[in-house]
Order: C-alpha cells, then sequence, then structure tokens
C-alpha cells in the first residue's frame, strides 16, 4: 500500500464562506504543512459536507442487471454523497444478518462510499412477524434503521411493536406511509390528471392516514419514528402538528416530489411511475416550503433503478421507482438556491444524525472527517441518461437542464470522484 | 390526423371531418356491392388484448369494405410475465408492413407506448379505464342522425362512469362538439375532477333530457363496496318503463353494449323505440371506415 496521499484543496469556498485552502492527510481535515500534497484547483468550487441518503436501493442481492452494491456507490460518489443507507427490499429480502452483513461488506469492498444496510421490520417484508431486529443491530452492519420500504407496515399493532422493541438498540423505524387498502391496483395520484388518463388513483389521504396514526404511536410509546419519502401538502401538516408536540418524527422528501407534478403522467411513459406518486403542483409547493421550514428534515433519494424491460411496457405493468442519486444535488440546489448551509443541514448533517453514522455530516473544517464534496455552481448541464454510473437509465430528468455539478468527492481523505469523473 | 388515440385530441372540425365522412360510408351501405377500392394494398392488423367480438368484428368489416388487408392478432392469453412484451410485438407489427394497428388493451396508455414504437397508425379499440374514441364517435354520429344536431344536447350519462372509457371518451367529445353533459350515478362510481356537471339523482334529470346514455355496470364492482347490491343499484340507477316515460318526446336512449338487461336497463327500455341499441352497432362500422379512410387513405 502506498502511504495515504496528502491532497490540497486550494481557494474552496467551505459552505459559502470566503475562499481558503483545505489540507486533506491521514483522512480528516487537517491543517499545518501543506509541502508534497496533490493540489486541487477549487477556484469557484464549494465544500460541502459529503452527502448522506438515507433512502438508497441498491438491487443486490437478486436484480444484479438493474443495479450493483458498487454501480449504485460509484452513482453515489458522483452525486456528491459519501455514505448511502441501502433499503432492505432485495432479493432475498434484508432481513436477516447474513443478508445486511452480504450488503455491508459489498459496500466495503467498493469502497466508493460507506454503504449503511438498512434492515427489513419484517420478515420478508410480508408484514405479518417481526424480523430480528436485534440480531441485524448486533451484526457487523450495526443496522440502526429498520424498514418495510415498498410496503407499508400497515397492521398497527405490529408498527406499534416494532416502534418499541427498537428503543434496546437505538433504532428506527422508517415507514413508508401507504394504507394498502385505500391503494389497492393505484397506478398514480388520485385527481384530474388520473381522472383523465384512466389510470387508478392512489389517494394522499392514504399516505396521510397512516403518518397521522404513526405519530400517535410514536407518541404513545416514546419512539422515535422515521417518514419516509413525504409526498402531500396534507402530510405536512400532519407532521407539523405532531413536532410542535414534541413527538420524535422525523421526515424526509424526495428530489422528484420537490421538481415533478402528476402531469409528467400525461406521456403514460412509466419513467414518471413512482411510489408514492408524482403529487399536483400544490403538494409540491407545500414540500418546498416545508424543506426549507425544516417541519421535513431531509432530502433522500429513494433512488431505484429498474432494468429496461421494467419499464419499456405499459403503465400499469411497470415498476414504480426513479433514478436518483446523481442529480439529487443540483435538484435540492434549484428548489433551495444557494444557500449552502441548508444544503448541507438538509442533505448531509440531519440524515447523518437519523442513520447514527458519526463520521458523516461533518463541515469540512480542521479536525473534521475528511468526507466532502466539492460544487461548482455555476456549471449547467444537461442530463442524460446514458451517462448515468447506474447499470439502469430510468432518470425522469432526462434532456432538463439542471445548475451545479459535483467535481470532487472524498471518502475518509481519499477521493472516489476527481474533475467529476469516478476514480475507481 | 396520424393516429386516433383519445377522443379528447380531437378538434372540432375534424371530428365532425369524421361524422360527415361516416355519412358517406353509410350510404354506402344501401348499395349491392358495399365496398370502396380506398385502401387497397394497405395491411390493417387487429391487435386485441381482450375478448371484444363485437368491436374487433366491427374494424374488421370496416377494414374490409375499404378493400385493406386485415390480421387479427389475438394476444389475449399472451400474460405480461409469460407472452412478449408490447414492445416486441409492436416492432413484429413494423416489421410485417403493418399500416394501421387497432389496439384494445386492458392497460390504459397502452397505444400511446405503442404509437412510440411502430411507424404506421394507431387506433385505440379501447384502453383500460381510459378511452375508447370510435364509439364516442359512433354515439356522436348517432345522436346526430336521431336528433340532428350536437350542439346544445342535454347528454345524461349513467352508471360506472368511473371505470368507463365509453364515457370518458363521450364526455370528451361531446364537450368538444358543444353538448352538454351530466354525469349521473352514485358518488364511488364518479370519478374525481372530471369536469363536468355530476347529479347523484337520476330521476331529477329525466325531465330534461335529450340522451340517455346508459352505462354497462360489471357486477364484480358490487364485492368492492361500490354499491351494496345489484338491486338497490338497479333501483336507484337503473332504466325501466316509468323512468323511460318521464323523458321528453323526442329523447333517446343508448347503451354501448354488453347490456346487463335489468341491471343498469330494463328490456322494456332497451327493445323500445327510444333505444338506438341496434343503430349504433350499424353506425360503429361506419364511423371506423371513416376513421380508416381519414388515417390511411385521406391524403394519397
Amino acid at each position: 500500500m502506498n502511504a495515504p496521499h496528502k491532497y490540497l484543496i486550494k481557494g474552496v469556498s467551505v459552505l459559502g464562506r470566503p475562499k481558503t485552502d483545505l489540507l486533506i492527510q491521514d483522512g480528516v481535515v487537517a491543517e499545518g504543512d501543506a509541502k508534497g500534497a496533490e493540489v486541487v484547483d477549487a477556484d469557484g468550487l464549494v465544500a460541502l459536507p459529503g452527502l448522506v441518503d438515507l433512502h438508497t436501493h441498491l438491487r443486490e442481492p437478486g436484480r444484479e442487471d438493474a443495479e450493483t452494491v458498487e454501480s449504485g456507490s460509484r452513482a453515489a460518489a458522483l452525486g456528491g454523497y459519501t455514505a448511502v443507507c441501502a433499503m432492505a427490499n432485495t432479493s432475498p429480502v434484508a432481513d436477516t444478518a447474513g443478508v445486511v452483513e452480504q450488503v455491508y461488506r459489498l459496500g466495503r469492498e467498493a469502497g466508493l462510499v460507506d454503504v449503511q444496510p438498512i434492515g427489513a421490520v419484517t420478515v420478508g417484508l410480508a408484514g405479518e412477524r417481526l424480523a430480528e431486529l436485534g440480531a441485524m443491530a448486533t451484526s457487523a452492519a450495526a443496522v440502526r434503521i429498520f424498514s418495510d420500504d415498498g410496503h407499508c407496515v400497515s397492521d398497527p399493532k405490529l408498527m406499534r411493536r416494532a416502534l418499541e422493541y427498537v428503543k434496546a438498540f437505538g433504532g428506527v423505524i422508517a415507514q413508508h406511509a401507504e394504507e394498502p387498502r385505500l391503494t389497492e391496483g393505484a397506478q398514480m395520484h388520485e385527481g384530474e390528471v388520473a381522472t383523465r388518463l384512466g389510470l387508478t388513483g392512489w389517494p394522499a389521504v392514504a399516505e396521510e392516514a397512516i403518518i397521522a396514526r404513526d405519530v400517535l404511536l410514536a407518541e404513545h410509546v416514546g419512539s422515535r419514528l422515521h417518514v419516509c419519502h413525504v409526498s402531500t401538502a396534507g402530510s405536512v401538516e400532519v407532521l407539523r402538528h405532531a413536532k410542535a408536540r414534541g413527538v420524535r418524527v422525523t421526515a424526509e422528501v424526495t428530489p422528484h416530489h420537490l421538481l415533478l407534478t402528476d402531469e409528467r403522467a400525461t406521456s403514460y411513459d412509466p419513467v414518471f411511475k413512482v411510489n408514492p406518486p408524482l403529487r399536483p403542483a400544490s403538494d409540491v409547493e407545500a414540500l418546498r416550503k416545508a424543506l426549507k421550514d425544516g417541519v421535513i428534515d431531509i432530502v433522500a433519494t429513494d433512488h431505484a433503478p429498474h432494468a429496461v424491460e421494467d419499464k419499456e411496457c405499459e403503465w400499469a405493468y411497470a415498476r414504480p421507482g426513479m433514478l436518483g442519486l446523481e442529480t439529487a444535488l443540483s435538484i435540492t440546489l434549484s428548489v433551495l438556491g444557494e444557500d449552502w448551509d441548508l444544503i448541507a443541514e438538509r442533505m448531509s448533517r440531519a440524515p447523518a444524525r437519523i442513520a447514527g453514522l458519526d463520521g458523516h455530516g461533518h463541515d469540512p473544517v480542521p479536525g473534521a472527517p475528511a468526507n466532502l464534496t466539492l460544487v461548482d455552481p455555476a456549471a449547467r448541464r444537461v442530463v442524460d441518461p446514458a451517462e448515468s454510473a447506474s447499470r439502469s437509465r430510468n432518470t425522469p430528468y432526462a434532456g432538463m437542464t439542471l445548475p451545479g455539478r459535483v467535481v470532487a468527492t472524498f471518502l475518509r481523505g481519499t477521493p472516489t470522484v476527481l474533475d467529476g469523473k469516478a476514480v475507481k | 390526423m396520424k393516429h386516433l388515440l383519445s377522443a379528447a385530441d380531437l378538434d372540432a372540425a375534424t371530428a365532425t371531418l369524421v361524422l360527415d365522412t361516416a355519412a358517406e360510408m353509410a350510404s354506402l351501405a344501401g348499395r349491392e356491392v358495399k365496398k370502396l377500392p380506398t385502401l387497397r394494398g394497405r395491411t390493417v392488423v387487429n391487435l386485441f388484448y381482450e375478448d371484444s367480438t363485437r368491436t374487433r368484428i366491427s374494424f374488421e368489416a370496416a377494414a374490409k369494405r375499404l378493400s385493406a388487408d386485415v390480421i387479427n392478432f389475438s394476444a389475449k392469453g399472451s400474460s405480461v410475465s409469460k407472452g412478449e412484451s408490447l414492445k416486441d410485438t409492436a416492432l413484429t407489427l413494423q416489421a410485417m408492413g403493418a399500416d394501421a394497428v387497432v389496439i384494445r388493451h386492458p392497460a390504459s396508455g397502452a397505444p400511446h407506448r405503442l404509437a412510440t414504437w411502430v411507424e404506421g397508425s394507431v387506433l385505440n379499440a379501447g384502453d383500460g379505464t381510459h378511452e375508447h374514441p370510435t364509439q364516442a364517435l359512433l354515439d356522436a354520429y348517432t345522436m346526430r342522425s336521431r336528433l340532428g344536431r350536437l350542439a346544445g344536447l342535454k347528454v345524461a350519462v349513467v352508471g360506472d362512469v368511473l371505470h368507463s372509457r365509453v364515457a370518458r371518451s363521450n364526455v370528451a367529445l361531446l364537450a368538444t362538439l358543444g353538448a352538454k353533459v351530466t354525469l349521473v350515478g352514485p358518488p364511488t362510481l364518479i370519478p374525481v375532477d372530471l369536469r363536468t356537471e355530476v347529479c347523484y339523482d337520476l330521476d331529477s334529470v329525466l325531465s330534461d333530457t335529450d340522451v340517455v346514455m346508459m352505462l354497462r355496470v360489471q357486477r364484480e364492482r358490487m364485492n368492492d363496496s361500490y354499491f351494496p347490491s345489484e338491486r338497490e343499484y338497479a333501483r336507484r340507477y337503473g332504466l325501466d318503463g316509468p323512468r323511460m316515460r318521464k323523458l321528453p318526446e323526442h329523447a333517446i336512449v343508448m347503451h354501448p353494449g354488453p347490456m346487463n338487461r335489468g341491471m343498469e336497463i330494463a328490456p322494456e327500455v332497451a327493445d323500445s323505440a327510444r333505444s338506438t341499441i341496434v343503430e349504433q352497432v350499424a353506425n360503429g362500422v361506419s364511423v371506423r371506415m371513416a376513421v380508416l379512410y381519414l388515417l390511411l387513405g385521406g391524403k394519397s
């Protein structure tokens, strides 16, 4: 092994502050002698703490044709991420210590981001009995977030037990809020567009009813709750109310719910099919506002790669989900503007806190772990699906011009991205 | 006009052109030789993913009367998991040189997808709960021939609007052509935000309506709690003799078929002089001839 490299990031603006130089050495942001350091010209670039994604589908094991831990890690690094939380709905499901350890190990081997596995709440995501949550918590993967994402833990008793049980090891339940009886056969947001297109509606109340129930359950048992992909104005109001009461609840919003509306379904192109579905502009507006004022804590991608055949088909037969890792920062930037401190909070510090990832979410200042990303805010790029590092191509942003570009990403002092390209 | 995917895509001029052309086609039906040479050498594929003998036969008759070669491709039974994808089927039809594909499919929007994969014209013959544009055209044709006009007509569309592609196409087309539509049915079967007049009480609309269009109600809907029982549905929303007698003298009763006699429509009504149900079938062939002619033959 070569001795760890030294890097001098010259003329960078840390979170929009005046220009400075950052020395990266021995895995931390250092002070001292920069002699012999490799210089990274960061004129015009902004340094952010490495982004943390609380909601990533890496598809391995099971659907390696759509994504692998390695390809997803590469997409993440290119998007400015240094850590991603891998959802449990793989095949086999990540509901045992064995599977979460496998994913954890694959992440280590890829070495592009820290891959933190999420464990399933129930065996096989079936919503019937608890998976061995404790075994996953004490495994090498040290799982702290548990989620049946893709499915809702809809049984109230089971949800209560899960919320209570994970208190023993500081866990949190991340709920996919969708009352299944209200969304049978649902294809898109229930509203004017769905009516016109003849697609079965997914009503906002199906999400809001579960969030309302869950915040009351979390309050009742004194547990932490995290709400995945909040998509409606009504959900925001439920969360606002719960937070005002002191309920320990956090919430995420996806980039696509911040940018796209249900009008996109008019093409019947399933690249716009996602769960929860794209909502009308009034919801998008409420989500943007909630992200700014903190009712929604974080941006999480819900990066969901799908093979071509699962999207090049009829809308009703397509799988829901869209890519997100490589575009999330640009979209957040377009929504929040160049408020770098707020972006760092919503995309790095807060998700790191929720996930309990102590080495992440620290501003790149001397003494901090060198998990950081450098962004060129002046750059504009046109999204080309063929350029994605993901194995899949199902980005809903094809052809759109987005602001900002990740120039470099460092994971514990080692570059994973340089000059906008993955190092390996 | 390249494709006919949705009645909502038709402007008033185009829709009127289809109806006028259909009238010319209808005049053929009285001749001894019912065939025109217009589409000789052109290939029309009927691609049916759902059973629908009446619609398929209607399209087949229409294409044959225009001298087109017709290929019937019944894709039913080739499930999505086991069978060929729609895209691969589209490429196959493309390779065979289909000039037009008439598609009936259980998934809303399938014709729109198909249109992105083939070079020929795509005709929507009913997609999921979305649209059935030629049905709306033949309904408009029927209304116009019976009542002499469309603008200003009061049309009540009664029944399971939520799941009805016929209703969606009719609402769109009739609005374009200046008729006034009222949707009637239980609130559970009226979709949100269709931007049309809604009434939950059938009796209150009958005395002031020119057309009553009864929709087929699937008995399965009962099991999904859209309404409590067939009997209650028939009592509240079925068109029976006493209700029919509340209609103005000139009013007509339509049904796209197949009917559930005794459920949404009483036999007495279906077989009455007001009923246009058999006429609708005959008009279907003329309207489909007109559409095929305008899509394939109109320009050459």
